[in-house]
Order: C-alpha cells, then structure tokens, then sequence
C-alpha cells in the first residue's frame, strides 16, 4: 500500500514543481520582455526626441507622432467615453434582465476581443473610402479615421466597466431618491453616475491604456504623415505607427528611435495600467 | 388658507410628471441608441469588410480558400498558406500556452503564499497591458536571434534530419520514449507492481504499453518530427511566431483560470482534503472539473486572441507563402499578411486582403462566442 501513497507524494510534488516552474517562466518573460525595452529605450532617449519630427528620419525624433497619437487618443476618447458610458448605463439600469440588454452585454464582451486589424478594415470601408470619393482623393487617410478606429477599441472596455460599476450602486441609493419623486433621467445622471464617478473613470482610463498602444488599425486609417499636424482630416503620424515603420527599416539609427519610442509608449501604458489597478482595487474594498 | 394653497400643487405636479415621464423616454432612447451602437460596431465591421471583400470573395468562392497560389502580379490570390499560417501559429501558442497557465493558475490559487499571490498575479497580468508591437520589436530583435542561435540549431540537429547519425538516432529514440513514458508512467507503475504481485494478465498490459509507446515514439521521432523541424535556423518563422503568441495570451487564459478556480466551493476542496487527497489531486479531481466548461472557454477566449494578433507576430513570421510542413520555416498570417501589403494594394488586391478581414472576423468571433457561452455556464452555476 505504501507504494500508492509514494507514488501519488511524488506526482503531487512533481505536479507542484511545474506549476511554480510555470510561474516562473511567465516572469522570465515579463522581466525579459521590460528589461530589453528599458535597456535599448534609455540608450537611445535623447531630448531631440520630443523636439523634432521624423522628417529628419535617423536625425530627428518623434515630436510629429507624440503630438498625433496624443490628439488621435484624445479624439478617440472623445468619441468612445459618451457612448460607453451611456451604452454602460443603459446595460446597467435599463436593460437588467432583458433579453436585449443580455444580448448587447455579451456581444460587447466579444467586441472587447475582436481582432483590432478587422476593425481598422470596418474604418478604412466606412470612414476613409467615402472621405476620398467625396473629396476627390484630396482627404483620404486622415486623424479622424484612425480615432474612430481607436474609438472602437476603447469602447467595449468603457461600457464593460460602467455596466459594472453602476451595478456595484447600492440599492438602497435608487430607492431613496426614487421615493423622493425624482425622475429617473435625474436619478441616473446627478446621483449614480456621481456614486460610481470614480469606477467610471477607471474605466476610461484602462480604454486609453487599452487604445494607447494599438498599432494595427492606425495603418490604413491615420497612415502615418512625417511632417506636424493637428488637423484631424490629415494623415497623421503616432507613436506606435512610427515604432512599426522604423523596426521595419534597416536603418540601426532608426532602431534606435523606434526602442526610444517603445519605451515611451510601454512606460504611459504601464502606468496607466497600475494606476487603474489602484483605482479598481481601492473601489472594491469601500464596497465590500 | 391650506385650501388656495393646496389647489395649484397637483396641477403643477401633474405637469411636472408629464414633462419628467417626456424626458425620461427621451433619455431612456438615447441610452438604447448608444447601447445599439454596439451591435452596430460588430454588424458594420462584419458587413463592410464582406462588402470590401465582394469581388474576390463573390468570384474566387473556394478558389480563394483552397489555393495556395497569391500572386499580386498576377492577380491571383488563393488564401491557404495565410491560413495555415493563422491556424498553426495559433495552435502552436495554445499547445505551450494552455499548460503553463493551468501552472500558473493552480500556483496563484492553491500553492503560493498568500501574500505572494497579488504581487505576482499582477505581474503576470501585466503581460497583458504591454502593447502588442513591443512583443513584436522584443520578438524581431531579441527573441528571432536567441531562436536561431540556441534552440533552432539544436531543434533540427536532434529532431530535424531525416536520416540522422547513430549518436542522434540513440538521443532521439531516447528523449521520444521518455517523452511517451511521462503521460504513461502511472499505468506502467500500476501494471509493474501487479506484476510483481504475481498477477499474470496485466503482464502482457505492460509488454503491450511499452511496445505501443516505442512504435508511437519512432513514429513521432523519425517522421513527424523531422518534417516539422526541418530547415535552416532562420530564426524567423512558425514557430517562433507560436511561441511569442503564446506569451501573449498566457495572461488572458491563466486569470480566467485563476479567477474559475476561486469560485469552487471550499467545502468542496476541503472534502476532498479531509479525505486524504494531495494538493494536486484536489486541482485535477474536484477543481478543474468543476470549472472545465469555463476553462474550456478561458482557452477559447486566448484562441480568440491569438487568432486576430498582428504586430506581434507580423515581425516573426518573415512573410513568405511559401507553404511548408517545416515550423522552422517563415510564413504568413490572415493578419500580418494584411498589416503588410494593405496599403501598397490596390484593385483586387485590396480586395483579396479585405476578404480575408472578413475571413479572420467570422472565424474570431466563432471563436470567441463559444468561449463565451462556455464562461456563461459557470456563471449560471453560480446563480449569477
């Protein structure tokens, strides 16, 4: 019999070892994955960065792509946090037990995962192709595509987080202000989105962080311009656009920028990701 | 005084209310009007991409799937090897990545320390928050080169040539009979100890197994192995695209598992314990399946993700339609292949590559409504 108990302490014990084995792999990578990016970002950080455009190729810097990821993600917020978050409420106090509503919540949720590259496609058949028929070709890739491409990104994230957050509302809080005889449009606005303000900034947050580092449905949306512009119906030129065609190009000086680029990039993405896990995790504990 | 007083009040709030119940159903319709955006997003991303993919999707039909011929010049587009490529890059990423995530799920939830469990169940996460084009420059730079300077050589020294020296031949036939011997060790230890008890019949069980697993080693040593290992170190390539993609969707499966696995009753593990079963046994016997229908989707969900991923592995794969059985070889993806010839396409062109957005839609979003359906069933059991 002792046999039996051997043999299931060494499987035990060999199944444990992998498992903190696997652990480590997942770390390795992380840690191997930042340290690359660190190492060749700081190398190559340099003040003409921030103050020259790619025009100047090796001897420039990325001013042109800050300044159009920055204004693309901004637009793109603009264009995604309204309708999240009013997507977000109506999933959360309109729509609790309707077939509709448990429909949109789970479309939404594939939405969250669909392939970025397909709905830079959607944008590219919807927005850039009639903004060149109408225009003559004078307005064909422009700023305002690739924020709606990011839009779409940002999106499902906002109204997940909403839906969540406005759920997490007591209550206690809607039948209070209900049973004063206040309308519930007022009841929505001025009492549940200001308990759950915080939640849903969070939510914004993480769709920037989600938005801010997509490359792959800015390439046929934004294009990508060398020069400074921040007019929205130009090509326009971002970070992660620019990482993309420099790593592309056989020039080591240009590597070199696109390492400093990815540093930049993965540092906001990063911080904005720790910030919102601040956030979400101080949020759950005054609720629970 | 309280009567002239009183009088007005219901007429006003009789008006208010109406004004009020107006706003109310305005309100109510634009929340509805956002909230069906949506499902517009997901309609119009598969609608127009069929759309811009009319031409070659309407006339080419089962050409443009089943052939392997994509000649721009030519106008001939056949989507096969960026399929394959999709396909066997994902698999290969859901092979490395479903294990280790299980490990990394039964560590954060059974095994670690409590306070370890955060700290590193964040650190993993955060894997999921690095942007996709730093995994594919840390994957051109670092991970192509470490592939084709360490692993690749050793891969098709050991497991690539097809008519290999007598030392290699002895490896091979080794590490393949060690590899058959690990799923199978339980049974040959059970069968050898009845063995030595005297019990005759599971003797013949025993000879069966070993000489079952040898063929299916040589089998798998000698003609599966060389052919999918075959190449030049190149570094670049299937494989080395699987692997970066799996490091990609680790963190997607291992938090869903995590997180399933914190939803089984702890009087149920507990049980199981007081019974006498070992840490392991209680994952493999009670835990996971209780949660098999949402790690099943967990895995689907990662699938999803590996699926639809460009940039990471549009660096690796080295672009070629060349289609091999080799992983050593470079290949193309539904996605990368997109993301590399969108915007010098035009005409058909475009269009092959439009059709095959609305290809890589269809077959995510497949994909990701069974992973979804699957998470819901834990959720039901729940009573969420």
């Amino acid at each position: 019999m002792s046999a039996v108990y051997a043999r299931r302490a060494v499987v035990n014990i060999v199944a444990l070892a992998l498992s903190g084995l696997a652990t480590l792999i997942g770390l390795v990578f992380l840690v191997w994955i930042l340290w690359i990016t660190a190492q060749n970002g700081l190398e190559a950080l340099k003040p003409t960065l921030f103050t020259k455009i790619t025009a100047y190729a090796d001897q420039g810097g990325l001013a042109n792509a800050m300044v159009g990821s920055l204004i693309m993600d901004l637009m793109a917020l603009l264009i995604c946090a309204p309708i999240g978050v009013l997507a977000g409420t109506y999933l959360a106090e309109y729509a609790s037990g309707s077939r509709l509503g448990a429909s949109i919540r789970f479309l939404n949720d594939i939405l969250l995962s669909a392939p970025s590259i397909v709905l830079g496609l959607f944008v590219y058949v919807i927005v850039v192709i009639p903004t060149t028929e109408l225009t003559d070709g004078r307005i064909t890739f422009s700023g305002f595509a690739g924020s709606v491409a990011l839009a779409l990104i940002g999106l499902p994230v906002i109204v997940r987080t909403t839906d969540e957050m406005l759920q997490l509302v007591p209550g206690t809080l809607r039948e209070a202000a209900l049973s004063l005889g206040i309308p519930q449009w007022k009841l929505t606005m001025q009492v549940l989105m200001r308990a759950a303000l915080s939640g849903i900034l969070t939510g914004v947050l993480l769709a920037l962080a989600r938005l801010a580092g997509e490359t792959a449905p800015l390439l046929f949306t934004a294009f990508g311009n060398n020069f400074m512009t921040a007019h929205p119906l130009d090509k326009m030129a971002s970070m992660p656009v620019t990482i993309y065609q420099y790593t592309n190009d056989p020039n080591p000086a240009l590597h070199a920028i696109a390492w400093a680029g990815a540093l930049l990039i993965t540092l906001f993405v990063l911080a904005l990701s720790l910030l919102t896990r601040i956030m979400f995790s101080r949020k759950k504990v005054s609720y629970e | 005084m309280s009567a002239l007083s009183a009088e007005p009040i219901p007429r006003d709030t009789e008006h208010r209310s109406r004004t009020d119940a107006r706003h109310d159903l305005i309100f109510r319709l634009a929340l509805r009007f956002c909230a069906l955006l949506v499902l517009a997003a997901l309609l119009g991303a598969a609608l127009s991409t069929l759309w811009g993919g009319r031409d070659v999707l309407f006339h080419d039909g089962l050409h443009f799937l089943l052939s392997s011929d994509w000649n721009p010049v030519e106008n001939q587009f056949g989507a096969l090897a960026p399929i394959v490529g999709t396909l066997v890059t994902s698999l290969i990423a859901l092979i490395l990545a479903v294990p280790v995530s299980f490990g990394i799920a039964l560590f954060l939830t059974e095994i670690a320390p409590r306070w370890m469990r955060g700290p590193v169940g964040a650190a993993i996460e955060l894997l999921a928050a690095i942007p996709s084009i730093i995994y594919g420059m840390w994957g051109l730079f670092v991970f192509v080169p470490f592939m084709s300077t360490y692993v690749e050589p050793w891969l098709s020294d050991y497991f690539g040539d097809a008519s290999p020296s007598g030392g290699v031949q002895a490896v091979r036939l080794v590490i393949g009979t060690l590899i058959l011997l690990i799923p199978t060790l339980p049974m040959f230890y059970g069968a050898l100890h009845r063995w030595l008890h005297g019990m005759a019949l599971t003797a013949t069980a025993l000879v069966l197994a070993i000489s079952l697993s040898g063929a299916l080693s040589y089998v798998l040593m000698f003609s599966v192995l060389p052919n999918l290992f075959n190449g030049p170190p190149l570094g670049l390539g299937l494989l080395t695209a699987g692997i970066v993609l799996a490091v990609m969707i680790l963190p997607f499966i291992s938090s869903v598992m995590r997180e399933v696995f914190q939803t089984v009753p702890a009087r149920l593990k507990e049980s199981s314990y007081a019974l006498g079963s070992t840490t392991w046994e209680v994952v493999w016997d009670i835990v996971l399946p209780y949660t098999r229908s949402a790690v099943i989707g967990g895995i689907f969900l990662g699938l999803g993700r590996a699926l639809g991923e460009t940039m990471a592995v549009t660096f690796v794969l080295g672009n070629s339609y060349n289609l091999t059985a080799s992983l050593l070889m470079p290949g193309t993806s539904i996605s990368s292949s997109i993301a590399n010839e969108f915007n010098e396409a035009v005409g058909l062109h475009r269009s092959a590559l439009i059709a095959l957005g609305f290809l890589l839609f269809v077959v995510t979003f497949i994909v990701l409504l069974i992973a979804r359906l699957m998470l819901r069933q834990l959720a039901r059991k729940e009573g969420r």
